[in-house]
């Protein structure tokens, strides 16, 4: 079992209040897993030629003033280094492809969990109210989150095993449920020069339906795809620069249920979530079918 | 889609009690009702702010009354005996799971699973019903007032599941005795279920259920769906392709 949660804000005045309304949702799926979880909040898109990298550090006291001087010493750029304990989120001008190598051949404890122009991630072991403590995910402000808490089936509980994940740029998916074939899907994508960083299911899912749109399928094109592809139960939440989107597989096994109003939509694994949002009486809730493709726009 | 509301509930005589969620636990009103409604000469239950928990009015053994005010989380009303719940919002999975007798409605939308294994008493549901409506249901009767999801009444073995809208996939997949009645669209039957026509018995059991639901459908409306009984006894000479 898992949680999952989302949150898009339509009305623009909103959008300093969207960790404040979602962490109490958060807590409430702590039921449905207590053991780690995460958030991918998607805030004001950097300029074209900027990056911010999310970077996972394994001590809360890690010593990032280094890692930033070491930075500017490899890359001869300035760097923005905002700090939350152990997570730590890099704003620079250089790209995914120099940046990536680097953190692992300089510092290989570090972790990069992230990398794009709006998505910003904190994802840790621990109980979901612990964590959005640690991270003050009541301050979060941006357009819209997928957040999730998790109960560990297919892999063991570790930092980077902890939904969100992530690919590409942008792209993060929390999961509910347990893919059959990861195997099988991440020997195809190896073929195709994909690298995985954990034996987690979701990873594997996570990686398929991005490279689907690296290779130019749109986001309901890959689900569609990913409807063929992938294997077994599940609920997915994905969130992409401008998109939220939910699916659930063909037996509907994992629960999703959606309360849209004029100035948000709400997503969690089960009402009670949702219960405390404000004018959730009066929004219109729905539980989405199989394979039905519900897709928001910011 | 034509739904009649029905007939306000009467009113209510005898002993009042509110239990409000957002002051008490779901575990204090359960043991109300297991442990101290027969003595309390409680007759009728308001349940403020259910605000979606699971498990609320659990394994009743005694007739009450009890509204619950809002939308109600998993298993509601489930082991229900003698009670008649009504729920005005919406319910998550499991409604009425393994009823025995009374009544469970719920004036908006079922989560999956609901009446699973019910063994009596009515289930009304005047939203839709989603997936695994009635699934090894045992002998209760559920009227849904819209629609039910896919692998509708699968393995359901007694009892009678009465659909004003359309139904999902599979439905009746490897039924036994129970019956199902479909006023809409079918969109595909499960292995060893058909249709049937309507007699003047099902015309009559289907028009007292949609009484009882407050419903005013006309049960010539009805498709009638059943068991051919032809996985019954193991077929050796079947061609034994999975």
């Amino acid at each position: 079992m898992c949680g999952i949660v989302g949150l898009l804000i339509k009305n623009p005045g909103m959008r300093e209040q969207l960790g404040e309304l979602m962490t109490p949702m958060l807590i409430e799926m702590a039921a449905r897993g207590p053991e780690s979880a995460g958030m991918a909040v998607y805030t004001q898109q950097l300029p074209e030629n900027e990056r911010k990298y999310s970077v996972y550090a394994p001590e809360w006291d890690y010593h990032w003033a280094q890692f930033e001087g070491e930075f500017v010493k490899r890359f001869g750029t300035d760097a923005q280094l905002a700090v939350k304990g152990n997570h730590a989120i890099l704003t620079c001008d250089e790209p995914a492809k120099s940046v990536k190598p680097w953190v692992k051949q300089s510092f290989p404890g570090l972790h990069v969990l992230a990398a794009g122009r709006a998505m910003d991630i904190y994802k840790d072991a621990g109980h979901p109210a612990d964590i959005a403590k640690r991270y003050d995910f009541p301050k979060l402000v941006g357009t819209h989150l997928v957040g999730h808490t998790r109960m560990a089936t297919e892999s063991a509980v570790t930092p980077d095993r902890a939904h969100p994940f992530t690919a590409g740029e942008d792209f993060s998916l929390v999961h509910n449920g347990t893919i059959s074939n990861p195997f099988m899907i991440r020997r195809k994508l190896e073929h195709h020069g994909i690298e995985f960083e954990t034996d987690n299911d979701t990873e594997a899912a996570t990686r398929f339906l991005e490279w689907r749109m690296r290779e130019g399928d749109n986001l309901e094109e890959a689900l569609q795809k990913g409807f063929e592809e992938l294997d077994g139960f599940y609920t997915f939440l994905i969130g992409t620069r401008d998109k939220l989107a939910l699916v659930r597989d063909a037996f509907a096994c994992k629960p999703a249920v959606v309360a849209e109003t004029d100035d948000y939509v709400a997503i969690a694994s089960e009402f009670r979530s949702l219960a405390h949002l404000p004018g959730v009486n009066n929004a219109k809730l729905f539980e989405p079918m199989p394979e039905e493709l519900c897709v928001w726009s910011v | 889609m034509e739904r009649l509301k029905p007939a306000a509930t009467p009113p209510h005589t005898g002993a009042e009690r509110t239990f409000d969620l957002a002051k008490g636990s779901v575990r204090e009103l359960n043991q109300f009702l297991h442990h101290e409604l027969l003595d309390s000469g409680v007759k009728h239950i308001d349940v403020l702010n259910p605000k979606g928990a699971h498990s609320i009015a659990v394994g009743i053994d005694h007739p009450v009354d009890i509204d619950v005010r809002g939308h109600g989380g998993y298993y509601l009303g489930g082991m229900n005996k003698f009670a008649n719940i009504t729920v005005h919002g919406n319910v998550g999975w499991g409604v009425a799971e393994n009823m025995m007798s009374g009544t469970v409605r719920v004036n908006g939308f079922a989560s999956e699973s609901a009446g699973a294994t019910g063994h009596g008493g009515l289930l009304i549901i005047e939203g839709d019903a989603s997936l695994r409506c009635g699934i090894s249901m045992k002998g209760i009767d559920i009227v849904v007032g819209g629609r039910v999801g896919n692998f509708s009444a699968f393995m359901a073995q007694a009892g009678n599941l009465v659909v004003c809208g359309d139904a999902g996939d599979a439905l009746g997949d490897s039924l036994y005795e129970a019956t199902l009645y479909v006023r809409g669209r079918i969109k595909s039957l499960g292995a060893d279920a058909h249709v049937e026509d309507m007699t003047d018995a099902d015309c009559s059991k289907v028009g007292d259920l949609l009484k009882r639901a407050g419903f005013s459908y006309d049960p010539t409306e009805f498709k009638r769906v059943a068991s051919k009984r032809s996985l019954y006894h193991w077929n050796a000479d079947a061609g034994q392709e999975y």
